[in-house]
């Protein structure tokens, strides 16, 4: 018998095979070579490429050396999504490895946001759990936490520490025995389709009679569109850490072994690939 | 936790049972019967039904309640004929009892009652004190009554022999009759309410019960001899009462209440062990003189009481040396009756809805409780009610007939004319005694004038109480409708529902469900675990990583492994002398090594003369984390082999357990990562207990066995699992059964953590909560002289007037503390009268000096006396076991796999030795299901203390007397086999007492050369067989480190026997208590037996190393050849 506890760690160990390559129109003073690397799915771009950084940087002029960004196929990444969003967003059915282009010019100001220092990632990921924590436990598990803990949680991200980020995160996850789950189910809808970035609302795990609810229900109620009629045909695909759970799934399992670490369950929805 | 019942008859007479796990009410389905009370108990329910009769209803069990009946044959020796029946004139019977005064012939033995048959015919019993006899079972004396030996010596006169033959009680689970009494001036009148209690007074294993009663006419009776063999009682005998009785209750200890016509209470005084009848009364004032007591319920430290204008009231400061109590409490709420149960839990009736409530918050601390709570579970029959009224309103032919056939079944014939079917005259007679409301007959209640009833029933309220379920029907009838979702209780009783702190109740929500009853007794798997959609995405995950992962292996990590440290600050039990805790901080040291494999090393600075200095531990070679929890402090010992040479573990010790239980899992976590252990344990799995009853794992390597490679088990590493057992038994197919302190038999469920595991050392399901219970014994000894007699005054170089039991240490009972700060105490200090040796009436042992074998009867050459107390402490923990009720346990033994029998599929044979000695074999056993689907009794003609199976299904097992016994023809198809067989002469005895010296010993003829017997050494034998639940100071004699507590080595028990790492002389046992067999002669063929000990003997083994026994286990060693992997 498979243990759920194993789900965290293929969750967490998730990587993506990259390739970066230097857009086409920065000036270099030699050739710059492409750069692969395996990026944790569950962790931010900006953490993770001080590697590509440091390599684009050594064939560029220094004087054109400014704030590093990502770009897919036109798309600038947004750092603040998790790696393996990203991805499976806008990727998904490409071949692997993922082609990102860098560049260091011309910074889209309307599309992302700056991230100057390590620190702005620490503080959105902190807010992203404590936003999930308000919503589970009215904040008071991350409230009774100790700056350490805090710490801990994002420094077992940092240097992905599976044990050391999950021997604090996993007081996130408890709940009282007598209730069936949270209060709410952190989590965010993401659809190409739509002009927002994503859904979000409140709702419960469990159902006023007791039962526990499933993807499907979730999705009927905040994001009808994405759901096929019983008898229609596919049109959507739901996904999660680049994988395709039923709409049977239990919300509440969902939630506790497919979050990400920011505690949030980032739901993916784009329409049914032709294939 | 077992579920437990909950009993309580609605207005209607039925009899609905609510189980402590389940939601809705089941009803006794056999009942053809209305009741009007009942009284629970755990393993049985009295009740007075609408005929007036008293019954019991015994539930079902796997195993059955046997008593055996016996008869001597004597004889003497005349020189003509030798010996022959012709005994002198003077002489006993020629069949008599055991004392030879009554005539006791084979056929004059009669059942007691027509709810017992016979198991078998007479046989004679050729065991003589666990030691079979020459021929034909006789024994020899020089006359009669003498002592009796069984060998024929040249003077033996008189020889005698015992005949014995089981009776069991057959109607279980159904409700049987109490036998009326012949004598008709003894009959008692009409029972109007009954109660039954007093199983705490004496010890367990007795299965004493009180039941009391009480009579229309107001007298009090008590039911002689109930036990737990004894279900029905032999007879009612009167209890005087100063005034006229109107009900009863009795406590679980010594408590006995009862409620007078005039509204005060009487409380039984004297009620102990010898006297569970009581000496005397006392009467107690209601809270207020004009409204007297109409109902009082009395628990172990808690009196609950009703008064009159139906005010609920407690009694403050009841306990055992004041039954009475000092005031009343008024409580909330208006109740029709209150009745306290287990744990002095409380549960009423409503007056005004006649709804079931229960008192919510009841904790020893807070006796009283903080609310009711109302009990809105489900009925199974609520669809059928109105078609079981309609019968039973039109009470046709069919239905009375159908009563007074099943009445015949269970009551000789001859008191038909006092048991008459529900035909009117009987319902006039039942309400006779009644008044007004009672002249309707309860069938015939019409239903267009409830209003009138329960006004009338007001006002004649003292004369209603006794027929509550009569006089309050009219309220039931009122709308019928609404009752079928608000059910309308008359009686409740909670003496056999057990409901605890912790125990999560799902009563107070309405569900409708499965009862409890249709739940197989098997693992619970959560749906999440069988959903398609659970297996959907680990299958999805798997094909995930497969396909971003598989060709890219080579590309380089964005996050490159760091070295990861966690401080803190805790405290060190330094190396040299003298030893004391000094403050210490510690950092473990996680990195990544060359093969990708995570080492951490593990800190400590400490400061020597102001100078800063460590010592380290690499948690790759730590064979164990042990947690020690003494009186004060939080600490864990951390053993490597070296250390464990030196027997000098690393001890820290944190601020808070919840430091302790986050380091001890931080650690256990970083040494099962760097050996790469992870997940559950595998089948192969060596399970031990420490003799803390702490469970460790260690994982067989495959080249375990090789003769040239033993790896000592202190070498091993060891994994705990959560979880707190006396002995482990483990298959290699991977079903584990353990057996709690207190006899509590428990399945291993597949998890893994638990305890101080929490969180990611610990797996998501599969862990329960873990209860256990052992007792704590302190001694009182006095000194005789020649003016006072016994005092508590000793001799200057006499022991501790109160002392443990080597008379060492002082044990007061103030000062005694639980052994560790797990456990706590959920019992006051009580005399144990069980000791070996037996004890007089107040529980003391003679002996002419300390210390010397003690014995229960005061002679002439005896100076010093001694008693010992006992005191229960509970310990509550969680780990992946589910608890196998409700039978308790003294012995388990699995069968060992059988090389190639993989997948075939056939039940795993299991047997056991319940408690109570019964030999016990489960059936359903397989890796699906490892806690089996039910026990098979197998007979046996007296109580076992030990069983084990073996390779090619070879029981063996040990009588409590000490004569081993060899089963035949056990086989999958025939999981019982044949009978046991005693083994012949000559093999190993060991004296009652379990107690003997090691020695090798013949083969028994029984089972071909050379499967010899080897019985274990008297290690340490323990100060008290049976109750060794000291911990390994007391037992490991000479050990020196008595002052230590626990800080030894290891102190490994494995599959419960005990095998110190360090002490090889004292574990030449495979299993403690009570004594098991091993062999030990090197020239037997074949594996078989040994395979009873594969998984265990392996590390029995390799501990022995030194001295005469090394040729021994070397020899095992070479027959084993690789059966474990």
């Amino acid at each position: 018998m498979t243990d759920d506890k194993d789900v965290l760690r293929d969750v967490w160990f998730g990587r993506i095979p990259t390739c970066f390559t230097l857009y086409q129109d920065e000036i270099t003073e030699r050739e710059a070579e492409p750069y692969y690397l395996l990026l944790p799915r569950v962790s931010y771009l900006t953490l993770v490429t001080d590697k590509v950084k440091k390599h684009f940087e050594k064939v560029m002029r220094q004087e054109d050396i400014s704030e590093i960004l990502f770009e897919y196929e036109g798309t600038p990444l947004k750092w603040h999504y998790p790696i393996g969003l990203l991805f499976d967003l806008l990727a998904s059915s490409s071949a692997l490895p993922w082609n990102i282009t860098v560049h260091f010019k011309s910074f889209p100001e309307k599309d992302l946001l700056h991230c100057p220092s390590k620190d702005v990632i620490e503080a959105h990921f902190m807010s992203c759990v404590k936003e999930a924590d308000a919503l589970k436990h009215k904040s008071q598990v991350i409230n009774e936490m100790q700056k350490k803990d805090h710490k801990q949680l994002w420094m077992g991200l940092q240097n992905d520490r599976f044990d050391q980020f999950w021997a604090i995160n996993q007081k996130l996850m408890e709940y009282p025995a007598e209730e069936n789950g949270f209060r709410y189910i952190p989590f965010r809808i993401y659809q190409t389709t739509t002009e927002w970035p994503f859904i979000r609302q409140l709702f419960r795990p469990v159902a006023t009679d007791g039962q526990l609810h499933t993807l499907g229900d979730l999705l009927k109620e905040v994001c009808p569109s994405a759901v096929a009629p019983e008898d229609g045909e596919k049109k959507n695909q739901v996904m999660i850490h680049g994988i395709e759970p039923v709409l049977e799934t239990a919300l509440q399992w969902l939630r506790e072994h497919l979050s990400h670490p920011d505690n949030f369950l980032h739901i993916r929805i784009i329409p049914q690939p032709a294939d | 936790m077992p579920s437990s019942e909950l009993w309580a008859v609605d207005l209607f007479g039925r009899v609905f049972t609510l189980s402590t796990a389940g939601q809705q009410w089941e009803l006794c389905r056999d009942a053809q019967l209305e009741f009007k009370r009942v009284s629970a108990a755990a393993p049985c329910c009295w009740g007075i039904a609408c005929d007036n009769q008293v019954y019991v209803r015994v539930g079902a069990s796997d195993v059955p309640i046997r008593c055996r009946e016996e008869a001597y044959e004597n004889q003497r020796w005349n020189p003509v004929g030798g010996f022959c029946e012709a005994l002198l004139p003077s002489d006993r019977w020629p069949w008599s009892d055991v004392s030879g005064l009554q005539h006791r012939p084979l056929d004059g033995v009669a059942l007691p009652s027509p709810h017992w048959e016979w198991e078998s015919d007479w046989y004679v019993d050729e065991n003589f004190g666990g030691e079979p006899t020459e021929k034909g079972g006789w024994t020899y004396a020089i006359d009669f009554p003498h002592t009796y030996t069984r060998d024929k010596k040249w003077n033996s006169c008189v020889r005698r022999r015992r005949w014995t033959r089981y009776r069991r009680y057959k109607s279980r689970d159904t409700w049987a009759k109490i036998p009326s009494e012949d004598d008709p001036q003894q009959l008692p009148d009409p029972f109007s309410d009954l109660s039954l209690g007093g199983w705490e007074i004496t010890d367990e294993p007795v299965g004493h019960l009180s039941v009391w009663a009480v009579s229309l006419q107001g007298k009090v009776w008590y039911r002689e001899d109930v036990s737990h063999s004894n279900p029905e009682g032999s007879s009612w005998s009167l209890v005087d009462t100063p005034g006229e009785a109107v009900q009863i209750s009795c406590g679980p200890h010594d408590l006995l209440w009862v409620s007078l016509w005039e509204g005060q209470a009487l409380v039984r005084e004297g009620i102990n062990r010898n006297n569970p009848k009581g000496s005397s009364w006392s009467v107690v004032e209601p809270p207020t003189s004009e409204n007297g007591i109409l109902h009082v319920s009395a628990g172990v430290g808690v009196v609950w009481a009703v008064t009159k204008d139906r005010k609920v009231w407690f009694r403050r400061g009841v306990n055992s040396h004041n039954p009475c109590g000092t005031s009343w409490i008024e409580m909330v709420g208006e109740m029709m009756m209150v009745n306290v149960g287990l744990n002095d839990q409380v549960w009423g009736i409503g007056w005004t809805d006649r709804a079931l409530y229960f008192r919510h918050g009841v904790t020893q601390s807070e006796l009283s409780g903080k609310t009711w709570k109302a009990i809105v579970a489900g009925r199974e029959c609520d669809g059928s009610r109105a078609g079981s009224l309609s019968s039973l309103l039109s009470a046709g032919c069919f239905f009375g007939d159908e009563v007074r056939g099943g009445g015949e079944s269970c009551v000789p014939s001859d008191s038909e004319a006092e048991r008459p079917g529900p035909d009117p005259e009987r319902d006039v007679e039942v309400a006779g005694p009644a008044s007004a409301p009672a002249e309707l007959p309860w069938t015939n209640i019409d239903l267009k004038e409830p209003k009138k009833g329960p006004s009338h029933a007001a006002a004649d309220f003292p004369e209603a109480t006794n027929l509550s379920s009569l006089a309050l029907l009219p309220l039931g009838l009122e709308e019928p409708d609404s009752a079928d979702c608000h059910a309308l209780w008359a009686w409740v009783s909670g003496g056999g529902c057990a409901v605890e702190a912790h125990t999560t109740l799902k009563w107070f929500t309405a569900h409708s469900g499965l009862p409890a009853s249709m739940q197989m007794l098997s693992l619970p798997i959560t749906p999440a675990q069988t959903a398609a959609w659970r297996k959907q995405i680990f299958q999805q995950l798997t094909e995930r990583t497969q396909r971003e992962l598989e060709n890219f292996r080579h590309y380089e990590q964005a996050v490159e492994q760091s070295v990861w440290v966690k401080t803190g600050a805790l405290q060190w039990w330094c190396d040299w002398k003298p030893h004391k805790w000094v403050d210490v901080r510690v950092a473990l040291e996680q990195f990544t090594g060359h093969d990708g494999v995570r080492d951490s090393i593990l800190f400590i600075y400490y400061m020597v003369h102001e100078e800063k200095k460590y010592i380290h531990v690499f948690l790759n070679e730590v064979t164990a984390l042990v947690p020690v929890l003494n009186e004060a402090k939080h600490s864990f010992a951390v053993y490597t082999p070296e250390r464990t040479r030196q027997r000098w573990p690393v001890r820290l010790a944190a601020a808070t357990e919840q430091d302790m239980s986050d380091w001890l899992a931080l650690l256990n976590l970083c040494c099962c990562e760097s050996r790469r252990v992870h997940g559950r344990p595998s089948p192969q799995a060596i399970w031990s207990v420490t003799c803390k009853g702490d469970i460790f794992v260690s994982e067989p390597s495959p080249d375990l066995e090789a003769p040239e490679r033993w790896l000592p088990c202190d070498q091993m590493f060891w994994r705990q699992m959560g979880g707190h057992l006396r002995v482990v038994e483990a298959n290699s197919r991977g079903v584990v059964w353990g057996i709690g302190y207190d006899h509590t038999a428990w399945v291993y469920t597949g998890g893994y953590g638990g305890g101080c595991f929490q969180g990611l050392a610990s797996s998501t399901s599969n862990i329960y909560t873990q209860s256990d219970v052992k007792c704590v014994y302190i001694y009182e000894n006095q000194r005789w002289n020649p003016v006072t007699g016994y005092t508590s005054r000793g001799l200057p170089t006499d022991r501790y007037m109160w002392s443990d039991a080597t008379g060492l240490q002082e044990c007061t009972k103030a000062s005694t503390k639980p052994p560790s700060l797990q456990w706590a105490w959920v019992s006051d200090w009580f005399v144990d009268f069980s000791v070996p040796g037996g004890t007089d009436q107040e529980g003391w042992q003679y002996a002419s000096d300390f210390p010397a074998l003690y014995h229960g009867h005061k002679t002439m050459k005896d100076f010093v006396r001694r008693r010992c107390w006992t005191r229960k402490c509970k310990l509550v923990t969680s780990g992946p076991w589910l608890e196998v009720a409700p039978i308790a346990l003294g012995d388990v033994s699995i069968i060992p796999e059988i090389p190639g029998a993989h997948g075939s599929g056939p039940g795993i044979a299991l047997w056991a030795v319940s408690d109570k000695g019964d030999v016990l074999c489960r059936l359903g056993v397989c890796e699906l299901n490892p806690a089996g689907s039910s026990w098979l009794h197998v007979g046996t003609d007296q109580p076992f203390a030990s069983v084990s199976i073996g390779g090619c299904y070879q029981v063996w097992a040990v009588a409590r007397d000490g004569s081993a016994f060899y089963r035949g023809s056990v086989s999958p198809s025939k999981p019982a086999g044949l009978g046991h067989r005693r083994q012949s002469p000559g093999e190993p005895k060991p004296e009652p007492g379990n107690c003997v010296s090691p020695h090798g010993c013949a083969a028994p003829g029984a089972h071909g050369a050379g499967l010899g017997l080897w019985h274990r050494g008297g290690l340490g034998s323990p100060v008290r067989p049976g109750q060794c639940h000291q911990g390994p100071q007391e037992l490991v004699p000479g050990d020196g480190r008595q002052a230590e507590r626990g800080a030894g080595p290891p102190q490994w028990a494995l599959e419960g026997g005990r095998c110190p790492a360090g002490d090889p002389q004292s574990c030449l046992l495979l299993r403690p208590l009570p004594l098991t067999w091993s062999r030990c002669d090197a020239g037997f063929e074949g594996p078989r037996l040994m395979q009873a000990f594969l998984s265990r003997a392996v590390l029995v083994l390799n501990v022995l190393k030194r001295g005469s026994q090394e040729w021994y286990l070397q020899a095992q060693i070479r027959d084993w050849g690789g059966n474990l992997a």
